[in-house]
């Protein structure tokens, strides 16, 4: 049990325990007031193969690549040599994981997690004297 | 005090050592003159059976109706752009994913049929079939 506390990035990335056998998505991860947007690529995932595991402390992002392929066809040129996407990150407690929405469109999906309501950054207006 | 980086086990020389492994590896086909260098958007596959030749483009969240796709003899070229949205005010902690035009050759067999192409983009991927030509199928020959 990882007990430090991620402090700037309050998503820190896992070494994937797979990371052998799976692809590791290109992702855009920002964090605004109100919480943080995950984008991440992963082309060839129909959305039934997209797989999402997030708990309290840890998000784990994967998908199985399904191609339309013809049998009998010869591989003769591959970018894309694997047929999973997998990647991890520890989440801080900050983030309130129970209301994480998700979306997956063509390829790309968008999780937004949101901070909880104490933890939301404020303005601090300065009065004057 | 310092700490050398080969305390880590994961040195420079060995990083490119890995990285030289990984390339020899890899290309275990030889490369057509007009390809691209691994690590060029969008990454591509390629499959092949004497019926067709089927062109597998990875590129997720773009628009299929600005994409400009041809065929000029046995060469087929895919161009497009990809823009991402970028979000203001908000503190990004990474920015892989690609933005920017794109642009991929691939050079077909002489024996494909330029007018039978079809493309269909699901999941963000393209998916390009090409039909070979019928006169260079190979046809099984009946003994009487």
């Amino acid at each position: 049990m990882n007990t430090s506390e991620t402090k700037s990035t309050q998503a820190s990335e896992k070494p994937a325990a797979t990371a052998d056998q799976s692809l590791r998505p290109a992702m855009d991860i920002f964090e605004d007031a109100t919480g943080i947007t995950v984008l991440a690529d992963m082309p060839g995932v129909p959305k039934e193969k997209l797989d999402i595991q997030i708990d309290k402390d840890s998000l784990t992002v994967g998908g199985e690549i399904l191609l339309d392929m013809p049998s009998g066809m010869d591989p003769v040129y591959a970018d894309v040599r694997k047929t999973r996407y997998q990647r991890s990150f520890t989440l801080s407690r900050e983030l309130d994981t129970e209301k994480t929405e998700a979306s997956f469109k063509d390829g790309v999906l968008i999780l937004r997690i949101p901070k909880r309501e104490a933890h939301q950054t404020r303005k601090i207006q300065v009065k004057a004297a | 005090m310092y700490i050398s980086m080969n305390d880590f086990g994961t040195s420079l020389f060995d990083e490119l050592r890995r990285l030289e492994r990984e390339m020899s590896s890899s290309y275990t086909w030889p490369s057509p003159i007009r390809s691209a260098p691994r690590g060029e958007y969008p990454p591509i596959n390629v499959g092949s059976n004497p019926d067709r030749i089927d062109v597998y483009l990875f590129m997720p969240g773009v628009d299929p109706a600005q994409l400009d796709i041809s065929i000029q003899q046995s060469l087929l070229s895919i161009s497009g752009e990809r823009r991402l949205i970028s979000e203001e005010g908000a503190d990004y902690f990474r920015r892989e994913r690609f933005d920017g035009s794109l642009r991929r050759v691939v050079n077909l067999p002489d024996d494909v049929d330029p007018d039978q192409v079809e493309a269909l983009y699901k999941d963000g991927v393209l998916h390009i079939a090409i039909q070979r030509k019928e006169a260079s199928k190979p046809r099984q020959i009946q003994v009487k």
